[in-house]
C-alpha cells in the first residue's frame, strides 16, 4: 500500500488545494492516468499518478488544501490485494439498475439510462468521483445514464448534466466552469518570480547563429503538399526535433542546476514555450522528444497547444523539462533572447523564418534563413560546448528528411 | 450554400480556435493573423477544420488565401459550387 501525496510542481509551490477527484475508491490506474484537478499558484492543474495500482482510500475532501507532502489517497500496488470499493456493490445497485449487458443496445428513451457508456470497477460497481456521486445525487441524475469521461471512463462531475451551475467550489465561493482554466493574474506572477530567480541567480551567457532553412522548408514543403491539413507538419516541428537531438548529444546543457550542483538529464523532456491568448506563456514538456518521430513530435506539439490554450495542464508537462525551447513563429520578429527556466539550464530561442539575401559560392541568392539563440547557465557548461550544440542543430536542419 | 453561410461557417471555427476573437470586427481584406493573433498553429486548425466540416480539399499552397475573411470565403464558395 503506497500513498499519493501533494506533489510539488514549482520550487515556489507549498500548497495545493483540491478542486476534484477523477477518480474513484477500487479504480485501476494506469501510469500517466489523471487522478485529480489541483489548485495551485500557476492555475488548477491536473495531477498525474506515476504507478499502476489501484484507488483505495481517498484521504482528502475536495476544497481541502494541504502542504506538499501531504497524503492525498492510498494506492494499491498490483501486486496487493484489491481493496474494496468503499460502497458494496448492493448499495450502487439500487441506485445504478442492473448493468449487466455490456452491449449497446438501441437509443434509450432519455429518461432511461443507455447500457454501460460509462466504466465499471471490479465489482461491477460504476466509476464516478465523489463529487460526480455528491453532484448526481443532488440533482437526481441516475449516474448509470452518464458517459465519463474521466480516466478509464469514470464519471466526472463535469459529467453531470447541470454540472456548471453546480454546488460552491473551494473556499465556499461559487465554482465557475472557468475553474480548471489559468487563473492569468497567478500566471504573471509565477512567471515574474521564476524569470526574477533566473536574472538573480544563473549567470547567462548567451550564443547566436544564423541557420539556412532552404533544405528543411523546401522538405516541408513537398510532405504537405500530399497531406491532409489535419497530417500536416509545421517547421516548428522540425526545430524542435533538431534541438531535441542536439541537446541529445551535449548533456551538460540538458539538465538541472539544483542545490549548487549540476546533474545532467538522461532523457530529453523538451520543454515548449507556448503562448496564451491575451498574454502568458507556459512550457509543457514533451517527453523523450528526441526519440519521438516528426509525426509524433507534430501531434504531441498540436495536443499540448490545445491543452494549454483550453487550462488543461498536466502536473507532469510543469516539472520534467530538461531544456527549453521557444519559437516566435511566423508573426514573431527575427530574433529572441530566452531567460533560461530554473532550475534548467538552457534555452534555445528561434525567431521567425524570414527571407534573406546569403552568398552561396560566389553568388549572392535569397534564402529562407532562421536565426537561432542560446542562452545557457556558465555555470553547467561553456560558450565552446553552447556553440557546438547550435552548429549540431544547424547540421540536422540540412537534413530535413532523417529528422 | 451562400457567402454568408460560409462566412458563418468561417467565424464559428475561428471562435473554436481563438474563443475571445470577434472575426466580426474584422475588416474582410485585413489579415486575419494579425486581427486575431493567429499563429501558424491555430490557421493550421482553422482549415483542418474547414475541410473536416465542408469536405473541401484545401492543399498547403492554397493555405494563404485564408489569411483574409474574403478570401477564405472566396476559395471556399469556388470548391463547393
Amino acid at each position: 500500500m503506497g500513498l499519493f501525496k501533494m506533489p510539488s510542481l514549482g520550487s515556489d509551490m507549498e500548497d495545493g488545494t483540491l478542486v476534484e477527484w477523477l477518480v474513484a475508491e477500487g479504480q485501476p490506474m494506469k501510469r500517466g492516468d489523471i487522478i485529480a484537478v489541483v489548485e495551485t499558484q500557476k492555475g488548477a492543474i491536473e495531477i498525474e499518478i506515476f504507478e499502476a495500482g489501484t484507488i483505495g482510500r481517498l484521504l482528502l475532501q475536495e476544497g481541502e488544501t494541504v502542504p506538499v507532502g501531504a497524503p492525498m489517497a492510498e494506492i494499491v500496488g498490483l501486486d496487493d490485494e484489491p481493496v474494496p470499493a468503499a460502497a458494496p456493490p448492493s448499495a450502487s445497485a439500487s441506485a445504478a439498475p442492473a448493468q449487466k449487458a455490456p452491449r449497446p443496445g438501441p437509443v434509450a428513451p432519455p429518461a432511461k439510462p443507455t447500457p454501460s457508456p460509462h466504466a465499471e470497477g471490479p465489482s461491477g460497481r460504476i466509476l464516478a468521483s465523489p463529487a460526480a456521486r455528491r453532484l448526481a445525487t443532488e440533482k437526481n441524475v441516475d449516474l448509470a445514464g452518464l458517459k465519463g469521461s474521466g480516466p478509464g471512463g469514470a464519471i466526472v462531475s463535469a459529467d453531470v448534466p447541470g454540472a456548471a451551475e453546480a454546488a460552491p467550489g473551494p473556499k465556499g465561493q461559487p465554482r465557475q466552469q472557468a475553474r480548471r482554466g489559468l487563473d492569468m493574474g497567478e500566471m504573471r506572477k509565477a512567471i515574474a518570480a521564476a524569470m526574477a530567480r533566473s536574472k538573480r541567480e544563473i549567470p547567462h551567457y548567451y550564443l547566436q547563429h544564423t541557420i539556412d532553412l532552404e533544405a528543411a522548408t523546401s522538405w516541408l514543403a513537398a510532405a504537405n503538399a500530399e497531406r491532409a491539413p489535419t497530417e500536416r507538419l509545421l517547421l516548428a516541428a522540425l526545430l524542435l526535433k533538431a534541438s531535441a537531438l542536439a541537446l541529445k548529444q551535449y548533456p551538460e546543457l540538458n539538465g538541472h542546476y539544483i542545490e549548487g550542483e549540476y546533474r545532467p538529464a538522461k532523457a530529453v523532456h523538451l520543454g515548449v514555450g507556448i503562448a496564451i491568448r491575451g498574454g502568458g506563456l507556459i512550457a509543457p514538456a514533451i517527453r523523450d522528444a528526441d526519440t519521438l518521430s516528426i509525426d509524433t513530435l507534430m501531434a504531441a506539439l498540436r495536443d499540448a497547444t490545445q491543452r494549454m490554450r483550453a487550462g488543461r495542464v498536466r502536473s507532469s508537462e510543469l516539472t520534467d523539462s530538461t531544456a527549453t525551447v521557444s519559437s516566435l513563429g511566423e508573426r514573431g520578429v527575427e530574433g529572441l533572447w530566452g531567460v533560461i527556466y530554473p532550475p534548467q539550464v538552457a534555452l534555445i530561442g528561434f525567431g521567425k523564418a524570414v527571407l534573406r539575401p546569403a552568398v552561396i559560392e560566389d553568388r549572392v541568392e535569397p534564402r529562407m534563413q532562421v536565426q537561432v539563440s542560446l542562452a545557457a547557465d556558465h555555470r553547467a557548461s561553456d560558450g565552446h560546448r553552447g556553440a557546438l550544440l547550435l552548429n549540431a542543430i544547424d547540421k540536422l536542419l540540412q537534413t530535413p528528411e532523417t529528422l | 450554400m451562400t457567402e454568408d453561410e460560409i462566412k458563418a461557417i468561417l467565424f464559428e471555427e475561428i471562435t473554436t480556435i481563438a474563443p475571445d476573437a470577434d472575426p466580426g470586427s474584422v475588416a474582410p481584406d485585413a489579415d486575419l493573423r494579425d486581427a486575431l493573433d493567429l499563429d501558424s498553429m491555430d490557421m493550421l486548425n482553422i482549415i483542418a477544420a474547414l475541410h473536416g466540416r465542408l469536405g473541401v480539399d484545401i492543399p498547403e499552397a492554397d493555405a494563404p488565401q485564408f489569411f483574409t475573411v474574403d478570401g477564405s470565403v472566396r476559395y471556399l464558395a469556388r470548391q463547393l459550387a
